[in-house]
């Protein structure tokens, strides 16, 4: 079947079998391998992408079912005014070791920040909850986020 | 919350927090991990796994799927066979199935491969293969496989009629007993580590590309020894070693589930050999939780003996381990027990005797992995439960009954009952200060008063001394190969450096750590220095990470190899200044004049010359470089004091840990910043063993924890805040002084987190996971086997 | 990963379509909102439909959360999220607040929606017992016309429910009651599992006697999620601690609990009679305005 979908702001269109998930067609058709997979179960959250502004699992959506959505993926997070200060945040309280589980949680963490701007860490960990990290022990992560609201974008990327 | 810090200083010329190189291209989802591979022409690969522990292969049908029309290959045991690859040899001198050719001896064992255009394609051709079997009674309580009339497993070992795989002992047995014949206060208790699974977010998996032309193989795999790797390969296949490339990517996480080598990697190589195309094999989440490396699985019981003043006077141990199906643990030859005869901890005993005895059931290989330091997770657990079991026992408070015990810091070196020489410690330096900083005495009052409202609240303490960065290489090898670590570091005619390094990270941001190490010595900035692992074509020998080691081992060999550089430098800048070599003196980055401070050469100006026209001294080569193949001389000893305290619901049994405080010593930290990354991680791993974790198996065979939805890891939501402190023992004998820490927190603080359940329901044992069942059936005076199916 | 079998998909663009598609493609054919429950089972290939049929574009029919004259009514098609974040939701009921903040994980939430889980009828799944203690009504509609059953009509068992093979539900309807207070708990091995055992309570006060109550079950094999022992101690009754620990009783001898890997039967019964009595407990505080 074709299907069509806003990637990151561009539209794409493939032919595909109706059962390919979501993050297979990312990863494989578009080639955009920032998205991992990490379970079988909707576990994990490392597939985390945006479908419509909201996080999702992109292991637990058809590539059909996002015919007509706006998909936005980790490849989106640094834009011309520069890094997300999601990303920033990541860097600089070292809220990432393997790097794995680090798209997921920074796609649920801007998320978190454009609804919140100020979260205080019971509200980070509540946001993250559904993703595992195995290397972190989460405590760089909730920091790292914290980080991000006390550094708001200037540009108005994120308005 | 802890305070928000600012961001960090400039590079530091060194030693000191930095944001780590690698991170550039992980926060952008530029990491390149082997599932990311994509190579022209690639093929896919799935396989088959047995449904039954035990059971006979009576036919395998495969032709159904080599029908599919997307299917290029279908590859069973008796196919390798022919090639003389059904088996390889395991990491602990026995055989591992590659294919099943005449049993299936666990559940999830691997017994047909298929190749197709696609992974969806594969899947469904998976589907289409027939297996008959004929269903045998599986073991699966390692307590019966020494019973006579068990099953046996291994008939495919001539001559084997049991499940019994080894006895090792260590200590003096004698002894021993004799100090437990005079003791005045014995007590022993049952434990189990029960089986858990390193479970890192990427699973295992493996592009094999063997080049038909020039019969060069590559294969990229998300392998923590790609070295160890190729030189297998090379035995097992027969394939000439330089013929073989072994590239390991970004690695989402390892633990120890990616040392060994996994039929699904020989099954993709045999498809691009087959194929004649690169073939990619990833397994799923149950396929590495159900057949991959898991840990533990120790049935211990444990005794220790104490005067009534609560002097602890020796320890004895008996172990019943459970291997699994083959035994293929990763260990040092000499080990087969790891080095879990250090479970003589952190005490100074009069003496000390562990029996471990080995055996096959019809559960996944596998034994060292989860950061465990080889088995020091195991030891570190049992020597902490027993001290608490005897603090119970005695009525005396477990802090004050370490304090009492702890080896003092004069008595270092040490060598321990069992053979071990500590390098260096002040054990109750790093103690005390952990009870300052949980506010010990407070804790205790706290809780007190709790009780007196009917409200659990529980403290418990660890502490652990870990032992890490094998070799030596004259008493430790994998399959013969030594445990020795190379390095080589070169500085280009500009200034700027490479390092390659034969370990390779998964996290542990080497990148970062290893260019620090390179700028202490050189002074390069660690900005200007380039480190090249993961690439057996590109990088020097060594047995790769794990253990705790890198640190330890490979960087040892980029200190001492850069530190050659330094000496070179040396030679060259006194041909450059036209004065002698003893005439001048180091300052970071820079050779210069004894009492002449500016005459001097950067280092940069020396590399330049040393790849120009200078005429060079007698015996130098020229350019700027060195190498070194680093053999500890010892291992190195981190240590650490942790508290847990947890609160638990008398209703439920529920456990929330409340605070978390971990004090550790790995000797100098060459980035504070990722030192604290990896013990947050660590204690995480702790609190999910603790409370969560575990692969349990039913009477049938069926693995019950195959899925993330079976096997709970901790989300954030269950950790705590980490409180962390440091003390600082360098390591005597490694030039740098860093003892390494990767796994330290793993090995202590599952043991913080049970004291402190135990502790606040008041009952002296029971074993992990601390679930809310269990914990509420440890209160009603009946805990059930956590191994088991529960009834 | 795991991959779902070769499967055919259509898009309904209306309730009529959905069910004109479900009567198309006959049995084979399954309905998907959310997919968190269905689509790991296809991964699994346990479930192998021959047609998907998405129903997400009835989200404008079907995702409210609104009062409709006596009766809050909550749309099949509403997201777990936005139930947790309804205002009216959890101004009449907030049990349904206590148990979506304890069901799956956030992101999950964002998909997930209240049919799909109600339909999935998994013995462990949270809004059936809430449901089951609010006594609520689901309106199911065929070709045929549509048809409103209470939820003990609604469960019948394990994965099964009223909703036929060319039916879909369309909403939930709670009776709305005066000084009322719910309360969901819970227990769970670890913030996003299943329920090990969870337990709803809906307490009607007139002065200090229960004019009505509901006891709702998860987990513990109780017949349609409730338990009508502990009900029917607690209507008339005084809303006292001997009151809740005769239902707490009850309500662990009202069901069947199975040993698995979250715990031993015997544990389950315990806490299926625990969480009642805190259920009880903050439900009564609640029809009082004693809990905010």
């Amino acid at each position: 079947m074709q299907v069509t979908m806003t990637v990151n702001g561009d539209e794409v269109a493939r032919e595909i079998e109706p059962r390919l998930l979501l993050v297979h067609f990312i990863r494989e058709e578009l080639g955009l391998t920032g998205t991992h997979w990490g379970c079988d179960t909707s576990n994990c959250g490392t597939c985390v992408v945006w479908m419509d502004d909201e996080p999702v699992k992109s292991c637990t959506v058809l590539a059909a079912m996002a015919h007509g959505h706006r998909i936005r993926t980790v490849e989106d997070l640094e834009r011309a005014g520069g890094l997300d200060p999601v990303q920033q945040g990541f860097m600089d309280e070292h809220g990432l070791q393997c790097g794995f589980c680090t798209p997921g949680m920074m796609m649920t963490a801007r998320w978190l920040l454009d609804r919140d701007p100020d979260p205080d860490e019971a509200t980070i960990r509540e946001a993250i909850s559904g993703q595992i990290c195995r290397c972190t022990g989460y405590e760089n992560i909730v920091r790292a986020v914290r980080w991000a609201a006390e550094h708001p974008a200037t540009s108005e990327v994120h308005a | 919350m802890t305070t928000i810090e600012e961001p960090p200083a400039p590079t530091p010329m060194g030693f000191g927090r930095m944001k780590r190189k690698e991170d550039v291209r992980f926060i952008r989802g530029k990491g390149h991990y082997v599932d990311d591979v994509v190579l022209p022409g690639m093929l896919h690969g799935a396989v088959l796994r047995s449904t039954y522990a035990h059971a006979r292969i009576v036919r395998i049908d495969t032709s159904a799927a080599e029908a599919h029309p997307k299917v290029r290959a279908v590859i069973t045991g008796a196919t390798l066979e022919t090639l003389g690859l059904a088996w390889m040899p395991s990491l602990s001198h026995d055989v591992v199935a590659v294919l099943a050719t005449d049993k299936v001896r666990f559940q999830g064992q691997e017994v047909a491969f298929v190749v197709a255009d696609d992974h969806y394609s594969a899947r469904d051709a998976l589907e289409l293969i027939e297996v008959e079997y004929e269903p045998l009674p599986p073991v699966m309580d390692a307590r019966r496989a020494l019973e006579p009339d068990a099953p046996v497993i291994r008939d495919d070992v001539q001559g084997k009629t049991d499940n019994h795989i080894f006895d090792w002992d260590a200590g003096d047995e004698a002894a021993t007993d004799a100090a437990f014949a005079a003791a005045d206060v014995v007590v022993s208790q049952d434990m189990l580590y029960p089986r858990v699974h390193p479970a890192p977010m990427e699973t295992c998996g493996a592009v094999a590309d063997m080049d038909p032309v020039s019969g060069k193989l590559t294969i990229w795999c998300g392998t923590q020894a790609p070295h160890a790797h190729r030189t297998l390969y090379a035995l097992v296949a027969g394939l000439p070693e330089h013929k073989i490339r072994v590239i390991s990517p970004d690695i989402g996480g390892g633990f120890g589930n990616k040392v060994g080598i996994y039929p699904g990697y020989v099954c993709a190589i045999v498809g691009s050999i087959v194929t004649k195309r690169p073939v990619k094999w990833m397994e799923d989440r149950s396929e590495n939780l159900m057949s991959t490396s898991f840990a533990r699985d120790y049935h211990m019981h444990g005794e220790i003996a104490a005067t009534n003043d609560g002097k602890i006077t020796a320890l004895r141990v008996k172990v019943l381990a459970d291997h699994g199906a083959f035994n293929n643990t990763a260990q040092p030859t000499k080990f087969p027990a790891g080095f879990f005869h250090i479970f003589t901890g952190s005490y100074d005993l009069q003496a000390a005797h562990c029996e471990v005895t080995g055996v096959y059931t019809n559960k996944a290989p596998g034994g060292v992995a989860y950061a465990c330091s080889f088995r020091v997770t195991e030891a570190a657990y049992l020597v902490e439960r027993m001290v608490d079991c005897l603090a119970d026992e005695m009525g005396m408070d477990p802090a004050e009954l370490r304090l009492k015990n702890l080896l003092k810091p004069e008595q270092f070196p040490y060598t321990c009952p069992t053979g071990w020489e500590y390098d260096s410690g002040d054990y109750p330096r790093a103690l005390r200060l952990a009870l300052e900083m949980a506010g010990y005495d407070d804790l205790r009052k706290e809780q007190a008063d709790k009780r007196t409202r009917g409200e659990l609240m529980g403290i418990g303490i660890s502490f652990f001394t870990e032992t890490v960065g094998a070799g030596p290489r004259k008493h430790m090898d994998i399959l013969g190969l030594g445990m020795a670590d190379g390095a080589e570091v070169r500085v280009h005619p500009t200034g700027k450096a490479v390092v390659r390094l034969s370990c390779q990270s998964q996290g542990q941001g080497h990148e970062t750590t290893f260019a620090q190490i390179v700028a202490q010595e050189l002074g390069i900035s660690p900005d200007d220095i380039d480190v090249v692992h993961g690439d057996t074509d590109n990088t020097p020998f060594g047995l790769g990470t794990y253990g705790s080691r890198s640190t330890p081992v490979s960087g040892a060999a980029v200190a001492v190899a850069s530190r050659r550089v330094r000496d070179k430098a040396k030679i060259v800048a006194s041909a450059m200044l036209e004065v002698a070599v003893d005439d001048l003196e180091w300052e970071k980055g820079r050779w210069f004049v004894k009492g002449d401070p500016a005459a001097g050469k950067t280092i940069q100006e020396i590399a330049l010359a040393s790849h120009g026209s200078l005429e060079l001294p007698e015996g130098v080569e020229g350019h700027l470089d060195a190498s070194c193949v680093y053999d500890p001389p010892n291992l190195t000893y981190p240590f650490g004091a942790y508290i847990c305290v947890v609160d638990v619901d008398p209703g439920t049994g529920q456990v929330k840990v409340r605070r978390f405080i971990a004090v550790d010593d790995c000797g100098p930290r060459i980035n504070p910043m990722i030192v604290e990354g990896q013990i947050h991680g660590g204690l995480a791993d702790g609190v999910g063993m603790a409370l969560m974790e575990v692969i349990a198996f039913d009477e049938d065979g069926n693995c019950l924890g195959g899925s993330f939805m079976d096997y709970l890891l901790p989300t954030a939501l269950e950790c705590p805040s980490w409180e962390v402190g440091q003390t600082v023992t360098p390591s005597p004998h490694h030039p740098l002084g860093v003892k390494g820490v990767g796994e330290s927190a793993t090995v202590g603080s599952p043991a913080a987190v049970v004291n402190a359940v135990l502790d606040a329901i008041g009952v002296r044992h029971a074993d992990m996971p601390l679930t809310p069942a269990q914990v509420w059936r440890t209160m009603q005076g009946s805990p059930f086997r956590t191994d088991l199916a529960i009834e | 990963m795991q991959t779902p079998a070769p499967v055919e998909y259509e898009r309904a663009a209306s309730v009529d379509d959905a069910i004109a598609l479900l009567e198309r493609h006959g049995p084979e054919a399954r309905l998907i909102a959310g997919g968190h429950s269905l689509l790991p089972m296809m991964k699994l290939r346990l479930a192998r439909p021959d047609v998907l049929i998405d129903i997400n574009d009835l989200a404008e029919e079907l995702a409210y959360v609104r009062i409709d004259g006596d009766d809050l009514c909550i749309g099949a098609m509403t997201r777990h999220r936005e139930l947790l974040e309804s205002p009216v939701a959890g101004e009449h009921y907030r049990i349904l607040h206590d148990a979506e903040r304890v069901i799956a994980d956030p992101v999950v939430r964002n998909r997930g929606t209240v049919g799909g889980s109600i339909c999935q009828a998994d013995p462990s799944e949270d809004l059936s017992a809430v449901f089951a203690t609010l006594g609520a009504r689901a309106v199911i509609r065929s070709s045929s016309g549509t048809r409103v059953v209470a939820m003990d009509d609604f469960h019948l068992g394990a994965y099964t429910t009223a909703v036929g093979p060319a039916e879909i539900l369309l909403e939930v309807r709670v009776p709305i009651r005066t000084g009322c207070g719910s309360a969901y708990e819970k227990v769970e091995r670890r913030a996003g599992d299943w329920a090990v055992v969870a337990v709803g309570a809906l307490v009607c006060l007139d002065g200090d006697r229960i004019t009505d109550a509901g006891v709702g079950l998860a987990a513990v094999g109780a017949e349609h999620f409730r338990s009508p022992a502990a009900e029917e101690i607690l209507r008339g009754a005084e809303p006292s601690e001997a009151t809740f620990d005769a239902a707490a009783v009850a309500a662990s001898a009202d069901c069947d609990p199975q040993s698995d890997q979250r715990g031993p039967a015997d544990y389950k019964r315990h806490l299926a009679g625990e969480l009642t009595r805190r259920a009880l407990r903050r439900a009564t505080a609640r029809a009082r305005g004693q809990e905010g």
